[in-house]
């Protein structure tokens, strides 16, 4: 038994480091280490970045772009972008839509959808979620007729989350209403730019309209955007869940943060003539948060070394979800801990680029509230994390 | 990178699992912990028959290869069965200590009593003043030409009710927290001098507390080098303290899965117990519990196996026994609560193992005291 990486995993580690030291943009690093949400163009030319070196779907197989890469490869890959603070591409194309279409796609949908998925040319959005279905998944109403060579849907997607910039959005829709919930369910892949599609931003607690509503009103999609059989997109939904779960527990950005938030505590006064970093109190609640991250970390490589001798991923996503998400959010607290006073000025627009003003609160943590409050986002979203309790009952503990 | 378990390690694995299946059910474990001693006598000389007690000696000692990997594979079964037998104090706390501190012909008789159960050691290092600093030392050794005089007490001496042997630390110089000045002297558990007093712990195990009042030893029963016993003791410690750490583990798994058995036949309301979400998400927490302390036991016992330096390796034992500490608390009082009367009661095994599992949270320093040197270091 051993968590050690060979020579060449090293070495690839290696290479890993210097890509990202050389090529992620200075001007994404300045704003990813001072909390600043990156905008669209700044995100695609990244993912552009990725694209051109070949990573851009590290888990992809080969033939469609992907890089071949072993399963300790790829949890490297993500590790040192995570440690990096290079953001992960947008998950809905390349880690949702694309292996549904590579599974359960025709030739033509692979040809059609997946090299401009790969390349960041089209942006994919999720339409899961609706207003009355949120982890009662499959209770979904918005409805998919066929007329002809149609669907005709009607109906609303909420909570999806970057619609606004959005070219394509896949979703799950009801075809059929007299079988069991499950058994009625098509997945179902709409350009957004069809007429009778409406999206309304939906402002959340920190002031941002990160997620919308989209409506769908006599909205016609072509038959050939169908994935796979009618009344089988539960299925597919499914089989998509439980990929791509590895990376979940979010512990490289965990570590990142938590060294910024020691390099913090080291810069801010406790009001008592020392610095947080000096208080035992404070440190003791830091050391528990790293206890905590290595007890995680070591999950997470448990998980990995059961995927390297081709156990598929459980119910140990549903852990790494839960624990993963608290700690971040712990984080959280600790930092709006220390900034303290700080933390209140709401002056969100001096994070947007082009802010010419004078920048309230030191260095970062003015952003810190809006951060803690949107993160509490983490333990909700992505199959909430009681929903994950249930699925450790029923799968596990034989609930 | 691999987590599975080699085949030595399985073979212990399955032979623990076979002793306890066949010979350690919960009425024989009653019966040893009412019994004189303790403990079986008979089992013991089995382990060291199956080569279980020199799984902590390397090969050069002429024992299984001392990985703490493969202690752990063996604890761990060992916490499921509950057993009484005084392994961590005997075999990894009293035997370390041997190893790393003993020298020439003296040391290999010494482990070689161990490891053919010959021999009752135990350590006696905490005195009432320590908490659980090893290095808190008050009692005093003298040297007198070829004699030494010990001073002092010690106190939670695990396995001291049964040993034969003490290894007594005591300080020959320095002031009482220092590292320096630590010396460990193997004593005779008779000799005169030593005033013993024994006592059952409550998880159904055997201590001592000990006075040395003028005792009087020769020379050569320090082990080692005068003085420099501290490095030695605290790799002892660490490597106990990851021993006790597996063996939560196994028992917390346990406390868990009857908790899980238990709610599945217990109809309250006309229907099971397990079918109430208010019992199933608590249940799931228990997992989640379980499974990070397993995976933070399995970080330390590879810091200690690997080459690191002594700090690093203290540091990843406390992170594991902080929390540990956690998982216990958790798993042992919603294992009780989710069996509610019946789980208050010592008919049934729940509560044992509840008891052991409290014990383990505070041998070898509480999670908080862990939580508190992990970020001191």
């Amino acid at each position: 038994m051993n968590a050690d990486f060979t020579a060449e995993e090293l070495a690839f580690k290696e290479e890993v480091r210097t890509f990202l030291k050389n090529e992620f943009p200075a001007d994404l690093k300045a704003k990813v280490d001072a909390s600043v949400r990156l905008g669209k163009e700044e995100m695609v030319r990244w993912q552009k970045i990725l694209y051109e070196k070949g990573w851009a779907a590290p888990t992809w197989p080969v033939e469609h772009g992907g890089t071949g890469w072993t399963h300790t490869q790829c949890h490297i890959f993500a590790t040192e972008m995570g440690l990096f603070g290079a953001p992960e591409p947008i998950p809905f194309g390349i880690k949702m839509v694309a292996p549904v279409i590579m599974a359960y796609g025709t030739e033509e949908q692979k040809q059609r959808f997946l090299p401009d998925i790969l390349a960041s040319n089209v942006w994919w959005c999720q339409g899961y979620s609706e207003p009355n279905a949120g982890s009662d998944l499959a209770s979904l109403k918005t409805s998919a007729e066929r007329q002809g060579d149609h669907y005709i849907v009607n109906g609303s997607k909420t909570w999806n989350t970057l619609g606004q910039y959005a070219d394509w959005i896949f979703c799950l829709v009801r075809t059929d209403n007299t079988v069991k919930k499950q058994e009625g369910i098509s997945f179902l892949l709409i350009d957004m730019k069809s007429p009778g599609i409406t999206i309304k931003p939906i402002e959340l607690i920190d002031g941002f309209a990160e997620v919308n509503e989209i409506f769908f009103d006599e909205v016609r999609v072509p038959v050939e955007n169908l994935i796979g059989e009618e009344n089988k997109g539960w299925t597919y939904a499914k089989v998509l869940l439980t990929h791509e779960r590895t990376s979940i527990a979010g512990v490289p950005r965990s570590k990142r943060r938590l060294k910024a938030l020691r390099k913090l505590a080291a810069a801010t006064d406790d009001g008592l003539g020392e610095f947080m970093s000096e208080n035992p109190s404070f440190n003791k609640r830091i050391a528990e948060v790293e206890i905590e991250l290595q007890a995680l970390e070591y999950s997470e490589l448990r998980t990995l070394a059961a995927l390297n001798v081709g156990k598929a991923p459980g119910p140990e996503s549903s852990i790494l979800k839960i624990v993963g998400t608290v700690l971040a959010q712990r984080i959280d607290e600790l930092f709006l801990e220390l900034a303290g006073y700080n933390a209140l000025p709401y002056v969100p627009e001096q994070f947007e680029a082009g802010f010419d003003g004078m920048p309230l609160g030191p260095g970062t943590t003015a952003s810190t509230a809006l951060t803690y409050f949107n993160n509490r986002k983490q333990s909700i979203y992505g199959g909430s994390n009681e929903v994950q309790r249930n699925i450790i009952c029923k799968a596990v503990l034989g609930l | 990178m691999d987590f599975s378990y080699s085949e030595v390690q399985q073979m212990l694995q399955s032979q623990v699992q076979k002793f306890v299946r066949e010979r350690y059910d919960f009425e024989t474990r009653n019966a040893l912990v009412a019994s004189e001693k303790g403990y079986s006598e008979e089992f013991w000389k089995l382990f060291a028959e199956l080569g279980w007690l020199a799984v902590p000696f390397t090969e050069e000692e002429g024992g299984l290869g001392g990985s703490a990997i493969d202690l752990m594979v063996m604890m761990e079964e060992f916490g499921k069965a509950n057993l009484v037998e005084p392994y961590t104090a005997n075999a990894v706390l009293a035997g370390t200590a041997v190893a790393q501190l003993a020298e020439g012909p003296g040391k290999q008789d010494l482990v070689n009593s161990i490891m053919a159960g010959e021999r009752q050691l135990a350590l006696a290092y905490l005195e009432p003043q320590s908490r659980y600093n090893p290095f808190n030392v008050e009692t005093l050794a003298v040297a007198e030409g070829d004699i030494v005089k010990i001073n002092g007490s010690k106190t939670g001496v695990l396995g001291g009710a049964v040993a034969d042997q003490f290894i007594v630390i005591a300080r020959e110089f320095g002031e009482t927290r220092d590292r320096n000045g630590l010396s460990a002297f193997l004593v005779d558990a008779e000799a005169e001098g030593v005033i013993r007093r024994n006592y059952p712990t409550v998880d159904g195990k055997r201590a001592a507390e000990l006075e040395f009042a003028n005792l009087r030893i020769a020379t050569n029963a320090r082990l080692g080098i005068a003085g420099e016993a501290a490095t030695g003791l605290q790799l002892a410690v660490d490597k106990a303290t990851v021993s006790a750490c597996a063996e939560a583990v196994g028992a917390l798994e346990v406390l868990l899965q009857k908790t899980v058995e238990y709610t599945k036949t217990r109809k309250q309301f006309g229907t099971a117990i397990a079918t109430f979400q208010a019992l199933q998400h608590r249940m799931a927490d228990m997992f989640i519990e379980c499974q990070l302390a397993r995976s933070i036991v399995i970080m330390a016992a590879m810091a200690l196996d690997s080459q690191e330096g002594e700090k690093e390796k203290t540091r990843a034992v406390s992170a594991a026994k902080s929390r540990l500490g956690k998982a216990i608390k958790v798993i042992g009082q919603e294992a009780i609560q989710i069996h509610g009367g019946i789980g208050m009661t010592n008919e049934l095994d729940v509560g044992h193992l509840f008891k052991r599992v409290t014990a383990l949270d505070l041998q070898f320093g509480d999670g908080e005291y862990h939580t508190e040197r992990y970020a001191s270091l």
